[in-house]
């Protein structure tokens, strides 16, 4: 990393939180109690799965949302409205499809007022310098994604933010256009060719986090909040088979696999009474049963049982395996003790067993785990035409949920059930119905 | 014509609450302060106009009724702009401004009439520009509805993210605009305008010839030439004001519609090059004309920057100012205040019109319901007959290519004829054959609204993939059950959009079509079309308010409780996955 002689505070976030209100009047927190600093001369990666607020982390310190608690200064000065020294770089690029690749880059040139030929010169320096030249007249629709990045790469330069934010940049890409954007990204930073001060880089790869920054931020969620806050010490153009960088990996991808290790333990948070929920419902991860056997399947014959090198193997992003591991945790079907993974007894007996007895060590771990699972059967056995409207489930997870994750969460419970045969779904009529026991059926 | 997309409102809140009933109620409010403009004026008219039915006056005609298209139009498309960016960009505003459009959109054209012409007569008195502009003005109402409706939509629509960008790079209000919120609904207001253009013609024939309290109101124009020589039986000129009312339509959609639409795909949010474009050759040789593109360098492109840094310049892009206050709960009751206000107007509009309507007697109200179920009826016939000859030609063409290249341009200009230019010249056939208006106005209600299911059957026809007819062949179905389950529930989601389009157009149809005037004759049919006519006719304005409200009552709740649910289930269950 280029060491700057002195570092400066660009962001400060102080006890930073943000909350929706429901309609029905419910508070939902998204984030709680952020703190951290963002210095000059740092890339830092918000690294987090999904649901744990990085993005809204993210548009908080660039302005285009307020926080409804604590306070974000920049430049050491309280931050009111759109922060003036941030760019943004989004994961769908946001290119204006009806601009050409000049004209999107010179976009927030011209919004500034500057002088037609200064814009022009500015913008066209940019596209020259993030390699998009002799693409000038074409429209996005014309380019690759890589290209289309890259255009969103230059017009968030062209205005040379001081703050460079990216919203999962690279995720819309594929795996070589990606490491290569990558590489030039951090060849851009390492020669100064950019003005640009510091990068904020939100993403749920572990490697992209380790590859690219220089402090790695570990969200958790239900609520978001800060779990570690680790800085990552190896020199630029890290080599991803190094002893140190898979440490850094495995050390991130325990973190994330065991949501009772934080490492940065809040002062504030030791006296929360968050006993006080005992009807919490668990938040369901939105996997199908089918990729819960797959996994287990995987697991049956194989000595390897580290996470991240599954994941490795199997292609897939921590946001991707995660939810898996999660429900199968949640069936016990699995063990996770410091980021391995160990199948369980009624995990063998699952992968063992023909599809009826599979099902019934669903039906039995539903019942006995999934409290949402459970609610919804005991009201569909309390009434007498055995249907209940989904709204009602709805109404009662909007309690804990946003209304779209409330959606998910009954989706997620309603697919589960119905391979485990405990009641099902109409979905002309948006009701739920308890299915008729096997036998009665064969 | 084209085929008609309505994607609008497809999120219906499920149930009912009192708001549905304010939105009612301050649907009858509208029409009773429609009609009572009417009632107030007395305005004289500067005496009759001659129509002369020589073929050498039709360029003047032409260009007078060109003239009131264009000026119409234009005032739709600045309403339509600001209405929905209003709506879009203050929540208060949309409150009353999205309700408001849903009502007034409800409400049948022509009842619009009497209070338009009157009030206008009476401010420009013994001038014809009072006509001129009332005939504008009802176009206008014919026009704007949904032009506005689908650009609010689009600005709804918007992604997030171009939205962030937008304020991320501070793009000001004007740019914002133009950048952003402009060409995003630039695609539906192009086709909502050829639509409403269309319909603009539909009622362009009525408007510019028609009775009101024993005066007679012409304009000189195509539709009061067709009109007058439609009275006077003169075929010849019957034949010419029809050619050149085609090949007006024709060349219009030949030199801007098709352009448009070409140029409008380019703000389409899609992010590959898609396969079946529209293209335009007279859009082709503007972009590729040295001359245009040499004025489009040296003028025009300075003027833009130059105008937009003087904005930019003028209103210098502010950091630090917009941060929205927390919801307050000062701004509910604002909120309710107004609500309560609103509902309170709504009543007392409710009490006047009450009064007014109280001196119908039985005999009249009698009238206004059998006149509803009657039109009701013909209504359903022309949709059941319109349903059983489009469905098959319809499928038949959007499945055979060879067919389609044929028939698609024959069928075009069918249906480009304004159905109320035709009126007279069936009249005399229809004089000739007997069964009179009872079974004409249901042929002409059909002549004017067909076209909306058959565009829609092809486009539905064509949506279906191939490779659901080759399973179909591969199952060996029979022709019944490939209709059962494939053709009809694949077209289903087309047929609602097309049917509700239809019947909208049907109950205006109805209008016009119960109650014609004819070579110095009133014929005549029992409906509630004709009551209005009628009503309007003779000035009986409680007669006009009952009859309007109760046609706008049926075309709600049809909407409401027919419509809403039908198109509901053709977006779950019908459509197909792609």
């Amino acid at each position: 990393m280029a060491v700057t002689a002195a570092t400066q505070s660009l962001i400060m976030l102080k006890d930073v939180g943000k909350s929706y209100e429901q309609p029905n009047g419910q508070r939902i927190s998204i984030l709680e109690k952020i703190n951290f600093e963002l210095r000059t001369g740092e890339i830092v990666a918000l690294l987090g799965p999904s649901g744990s607020g990085k993005s809204t982390l993210m548009r908080m310190i660039a302005g285009l949302i307020a926080p409804s608690e604590g306070q974000i200064s920049y430049h050491d000065s309280p931050l009111l409205g759109l922060n003036p020294g941030v760019a943004i770089v989004f994961q769908s690029f946001a290119l204006y499809p009806w601009l050409t690749v000049l004209e999107n880059v010179e976009l927030g040139l011209k919004a500034k007022g500057e002088p037609a030929e200064a814009s022009l010169k500015k913008a066209m320096r940019m596209i020259d310098v993030i390699g998009l030249d002799g693409f000038e007249n074409a429209y996005p629709k014309e380019l690759s994604g890589g290209m289309r990045q890259r255009v969103g790469f230059a017009r968030a330069l062209a205005v040379e933010p001081e703050l460079l934010c990216m919203d999962e940049p690279f995720s819309a890409l594929d795996v070589l256009t990606a490491e290569n954007l990558r590489f030039e990204l951090i060849d851009l930073w390492l020669e100064r060719r950019i003005p640009t001060k510091g990068i904020l880089i939100v993403t749920h790869g572990i490697e992209e986090a380790v590859i690219l920054a220089d402090r790695i931020i570990v969200l958790g969620r239900n609520p978001g909040r800060i779990r570690a806050d680790l800085a990552v010490t190896l020199p630029h153009y890290r080599d991803r088979k190094s002893a140190e960088f898979q440490a850094l990996v495995d050390q991130v991808y325990k973190i994330l696999t065991n949501p009772d290790l934080d490492l940065q333990v809040p002062a504030t948070t030791t006296a929360q009474p968050k006993a006080q929920q005992p009807e919490k419902y668990q938040s369901l991860p939105q996997v199908r049963i089918s990729s819960i056997a797959g996994l287990l399947e995987l697991l049956e014959d194989r000595q390897e049982t580290d996470l991240y090198r599954l994941g490795q193997e199997l292609q897939l992003e921590v946001d991707d395996i995660l939810p898996i591991v999660e429900a199968a945790k949640l069936m016990e079907l699995v063990r996770i003790p410091e980021g391995d993974i160990h199948l369980t007894d009624l995990g063998r007996q699952f992968i063992d067993g023909r599809t009826d007895e599979r099902k019934e060590i669903v039906q039995k771990q539903l019942l006995s785990h999934i409290r949402l699972v459970q609610q919804i059967y005991r009201l569909l056995q309390a009434k007498r035409n055995q249907r209940i409207t989904e709204e009602l489930i709805l109404d009662i997870l909007q309690a804990h949920f946003s209304p779209q994750e409330a959606e998910r969460q009954l989706k997620t419970a309603i697919d589960w059930a119905r391979y485990a045969e405990l009641y099902s779904y109409d979905a002309p009529s948006g009701e739920l119905f308890l299915e008729k026991p096997l036998e009665e059926e064969v | 014509m084209y085929p008609v997309s309505r994607d609008r409102q497809a999120k219906f809140r499920p149930g009912w609450d009192f708001r549905d009933l304010l939105t009612l109620l301050a649907m009858l409010v509208v029409i009773f302060a429609i009609i009572r403009t009417a009632a107030k004026f007395s305005g004289s008219y500067y005496g009759n106009l001659q129509i002369f039915t020589n073929p050498r006056v039709l360029p003047g005609y032409t260009a007078q009724t060109l003239l009131r298209m264009l000026s119409a139009y234009l005032c739709s498309l600045v309403f339509t702009l600001i209405y929905a960016y209003t709506a879009y960009r203050s929540k208060v505003a949309a409150l009353i401004l999205i309700p408001l459009l849903d009502i007034l959109q409800s409400i049948p054209v022509l009842s619009f009439l009497p209070g338009v012409v009157l009030a206008l007569i009476s401010m420009f008195p013994g001038q014809r520009i009072g006509v001129e502009i009332a005939a504008v003005l009802l176009i206008f109402t014919g026009m704007t509805w949904n032009m506005t409706f689908s650009f609010y939509q689009s600005l709804q629509s918007i992604p997030q993210e171009l939205k962030e960008a937008a304020s991320i790079y501070r793009l000001n209000k004007w740019q914002q605009f133009w950048q952003l919120e402009f060409p995003s609904g630039a695609i539906g207001l192009v086709w909502n305008s050829v639509m409403s253009v269309a319909g603009g013609w539909f009622f362009l024939m009525a408007i510019e010839s028609f009775t009101l309290g024993k005066q007679d109101f012409r304009l000189p124009g195509l539709g009061s030439y067709l009109k007058a020589s439609a009275d006077q039986g003169n075929f010849g000129a019957i034949a010419w004001g029809l050619l050149v009312l085609v090949s007006i339509i024709i060349t219009i959609d030949f030199l801007v519609w098709r352009p448009l639409i070409a140029w409008a795909e380019k703000f389409k949010f899609e992010t590959s090059e898609a396969q079946d474009v529209p293209s335009s050759a007279v859009l082709d040789f503007i972009r590729r004309s040295p001359t245009i593109r040499a004025f489009k360098g040296a003028v025009l492109l300075p003027m833009q920057s130059l105008l937009d840094r003087g904005i930019v310049n003028a209103f210098p892009p502010q950091s630090n100012s917009q941060v929205r206050p927390p919801r307050s709960p000062v701004l509910e009751w604002v909120n309710w205040i107004f609500l309560s206000g609103f509902s309170l107007i709504v009543l007392w509009g409710i009490w006047e019109a009450f009064l007014l309507v109280k001196v119908l007697g039985w005999s009249d109200w009698q009238q206004v319901i059998t006149g509803a179920m009657l039109s009701a009826l013909r209504v359903i016939v022309a949709m059941i007959l319109s349903l059983l000859w489009t469905v098959p030609v319809g499928v038949a063409i959007g499945r055979n290519p060879r067919l389609a290249q044929l028939l698609q341009p024959i069928v075009q200009v069918a249906a480009s004829v304004p159905a109320t230019a035709l009126f007279p010249i069936l009249l005399l056939g229809l004089a000739q054959v007997g069964g009179g208006l009872q079974v004409g106005s249901v042929l002409l209600m059909m002549l004017g609204t067909m076209w909306y299911i058959l565009f829609n059957v092809i486009a539905g026809a064509q949506s279906i993939p191939s490779e659901l007819f080759e399973a179909a062949k591969i199952y060996k179905l029979s022709r019944l059950q490939r209709w059962k389950t494939l053709i009809l529930p694949g077209i289903f989601p087309y047929l609602i959009t097309g049917v509700i389009t239809a019947v909208g157009g049907a109950w205006n149809a109805s209008i016009v079509s119960e109650y014609i005037q004819f070579q110095g004759k009133t014929i005549t049919t029992l409906g509630l079309g004709s009551t209005i006519s009628q009503a309007t006719e003779s000035g009986n304005f409680a007669l006009l308010l009952a009859a309007t409200s109760v046609m706008s009552l049926l075309v709600v709740l049809t909407n409401r409780l027919v419509w809403r649910p039908l198109y509901q289930l053709a977006n779950d269950r019908y459509r197909l996955l792609l």
